[in-house]
């Protein structure tokens, strides 16, 4: 990875929900400016945590995140709700406030947190709608709209603000192969478009390979593998070949630990 | 035998520290938000929406159980007072049960149901789906923009409820025992005239209600603010937020009365 | 979703009938007998015995409510009970108008009853009542029908 002051770094943070074993275990990445990463692993790796602790939602036990050359663990909250301006974070469901339309979803964070008059924050909803094609439906309530149509909007929600650091959540999860394809083409074009850099949390392999710049494996609290899309295909490292090759059977076992089989049958 | 009262005690034990810890939590949620209530009147309309949710839709319950309790008092009144030849008097029962505890206590009642357990279920389903969150990502505090107008909502509702609970059940009142038993109305309003105080009953009502107002919309907030965001836990928390309305407005009520009502 | 304005319109209706519910607690409801200082001045009486007389008592003559009690203490050179009232402007009263506690029924709350004398000159803010009668003694009275009754039976003896 460049070295070339990365947007987002991650130095060797340890963090813990409450009292249980550690989520994170002195795991450190870089995510550089301007680039599309993708962060993989099984269910309860830590991925999402890792969202949250950039964002400044949670704190490290130990270690420090930097984003925007400010360390957000340190952050007071007032420093910490300007940080978030620059920052947009796509929920693994869209989180669209129930009780607004999808216009005014997508014009909340401006009417929220800009003094734009109104007709410019219409212009600016609709263009947002737009960039995911959505702009027809901008007078339905959530309700009315499929899960995939929920998350656009709720992209174009997170993109109200021009963000420079884009991360989603599991973004791929249940779509059917067409608001996959469509989900993904979204968020590539809108990194490029935006020069952002976005954060990709994911563990559908196949989506992630066709449109991020590098990939990030997460196992048990810390960075197994890392490479780019081509580096990780051709890759020897069982682990990471048993991800992206959907084995069943490999360093992640088949079996919960139990005792031998032959011994519970006959006793 | 000896290890099970040990542990029984234990969790009893815990169970009470867990109790305080939570009122400590509680009490440090309703100082932030008291904190962030700027929000709530400098953009007003979003606490006009809440009074219409806590209050406005609250009208019906409220109307007609105020009516069929003032009915009952007036007939269970004229039955009893009629035995001693006061019958007259039951103007006064009525109205002094409703305003001195009725009003404010039924009234808190039903909106502790009511509309304490739907801003419960509302702000609870909010985490869920995780709209706080998200909120807090597009760096908008939800203390402010989603508790505080809810909070605000509700304390204001709460005093013109128990007005509207007490004015509704005397005229329930009045109906069952002049219109339908015939008690002379003039005697009814008279006696009431003479024997409810500005002071005594009907503000010390108002200053009740206000303060179990203040309770429920607190419970409520704090209950769905403080849910475990699965659809388990939303449940149990609005049904938290109604067992712990009630508990609070019975025992305010009793403290509040011997305060005010001593020695008359 | 409701419109704001629809949103504003309940909202006001509601704050309407709240408050048109209180003042009809307020006005048909209580009784408004607050005598303030404003609009009442203060006469004191002294009395051996109060009785279960309270502040916030009403003052009353010929039955019909002038005043309240506002204060009701000790005096400790006199050793009697000094009661001051409030009683409202439009009601003058003589000087030499007397002061008796009475209670409300067989056994409801004492009031101060006002009788008015026939001296030409009225009561003014801060004067004192000359003459007053002290409340009852359920004991006193229990007391002197034994000891009349003990008397009686000693004559006819």
């Amino acid at each position: 990875m460049s070295s070339a002051d990365p947007l987002v770094a991650i130095d060797d943070v340890t963090f813990a929900y409450g009292d249980a074993a550690p989520v994170l275990s002195g795991i450190s990445l870089t995510i550089p400016r301007g680039k599309l990463v993708a962060i993989m692993g099984g269910s309860g790796s830590g991925k999402t945590t890792l969202l949250r602790l950039i964002g400044g939602q949670v704190r490290p036990s130990r270690g420090e995140v930097r984003a925007f050359g400010q360390t957000v663990n340190r952050l007071r909250t007032r420093q910490l709700y300007a940080l978030r301006r620059k920052m947009g974070m796509l929920f693994q469901f869209g989180a669209l406030f129930t009780d607004l339309t999808a216009f005014d979803n997508v014009a909340f964070p401006m009417r929220e947190r800009t003094d734009l008059p109104e007709p410019v924050i219409r212009d600016l909803v609709m263009m947002k709608l737009h960039a995911v094609g959505l702009r027809g439906a901008a007078h339905l309530m959530p309700q009315q709209l499929s899960g995939g149509m929920q998350r656009r909007v709720a992209l174009a929600r997170t993109i109200a603000l021009d963000p420079q650091l884009i991360m989603y959540d599991e973004p791929f999860t249940g779509l059917d192969p067409i608001s996959l394809a469509v989900t993904g083409k979204l968020i590539r074009d809108l990194n490029d478009a935006l020069g952002a850099s976005s954060i990709v949390v994911t563990h559908d392999v196949h989506e992630s390979l066709a449109i991020v710049d590098y990939i990030y494996f997460v196992s048990e609290g810390r960075i197994v593998a890392h490479g780019t899309p081509d580096e990780v295909r051709r890759t020897e490292m069982p682990f990471v070949h048993q991800f992206v090759h959907a084995e069943a059977d490999g360093p992640v076992p088949f079996h919960y630990p139990a005792p031998d089989y032959r011994a519970a049958l006959l006793s | 035998m000896i290890a099970r009262v040990l542990s029984a005690l234990e969790a009893l034990g815990a169970r009470a520290t867990g109790m305080v810890t939570r009122l400590g939590l509680a009490g440090r949620f309703f100082w932030i938000m008291l904190r962030v209530s700027g929000t709530s009147f400098r953009r007003f309309h979003l606490t006009i929406r809440e009074i219409y949710f806590a209050g406005v839709l609250s009208l019906i319950i409220i109307a007609v159980s105020a009516l069929f309790v003032g009915m009952v008092l007036g007939l269970q009144g004229y039955d009893t007072l009629v035995r001693y030849g006061s019958a007259e008097a039951v103007g006064t029962l009525v109205a002094l049960s409703l305003t001195r505890e009725l009003g404010p206590v039924v009234a808190a009642l039903l909106f502790a149901s009511r509309a304490g357990s739907a801003i419960t279920a509302e702000i609870g389903l909010m985490k869920t789906t995780e709209q706080l969150s998200a909120m807090e990502m597009m760096a908008v505090d939800p203390m402010a923009r989603v508790v505080g107008p809810r909070f605000w909502g509700g304390v204001m509702s709460m005093p013109l409820l128990a007005a509207l609970f007490s004015a509704i059940g005397i005229f329930g009142g009045y109906l069952v025992t002049v219109q339908l038993i015939g008690v002379d109305e003039g005697a009814f309003w008279s006696q009431m005239k003479a024997s409810v105080d500005l002071h005594e009953d009907v503000l010390n009502g108002i200053i009740k209600s206000a303060v179990f107002g203040v309770a429920v919309t607190w419970i409520a907030v704090f209950e769905g603010y403080d849910a475990t965001p699965t659809a388990e836990g939303v449940s149990r928390a609005t049904t938290r937020t109604v067992v712990t309305s009630s508990l609070a407005i019975l025992a305010l009520d009793f403290v509040l009365t011997a305060f005010m009502f001593r020695g008359t | 979703m409701m419109t704001r304005r629809a949103l504003d319109i309940w909202v006001g209706f509601f704050l309407v009938l709240g408050l048109g519910a209180t003042m009809f607690l307020a006005l048909k409801v209580a009784s408004s007998a607050t005598f303030a200082a404003g609009n009442g001045y203060v006469i004191k009486a002294k009395f051996d015995n109060i009785g279960g007389l309270k502040a916030r008592a009403p003052v009353k003559s010929a039955g019909v409510v002038v005043g309240r009690v506002s204060d009701i203490r000790f005096d400790n050179e006199s050793f009697e009970a000094l009661v001051t009232m409030t009683v409202g402007r439009e009601f003058q009263f003589p000087k030499d108008t007397s002061a008796k506690i009475l209670t409300s029924g067989l056994l409801g709350e004492q009031y101060v009853s006002l009788a008015a004398g026939g001296d030409t000159a009225n009561l003014k803010d801060g004067d004192t009542v000359k003459i007053t009668q002290s409340a009852l003694v359920l004991e006193n009275l229990i007391g002197q029908f034994l000891y009349s009754k003990a008397a009686e039976g000693n004559e006819k003896k």
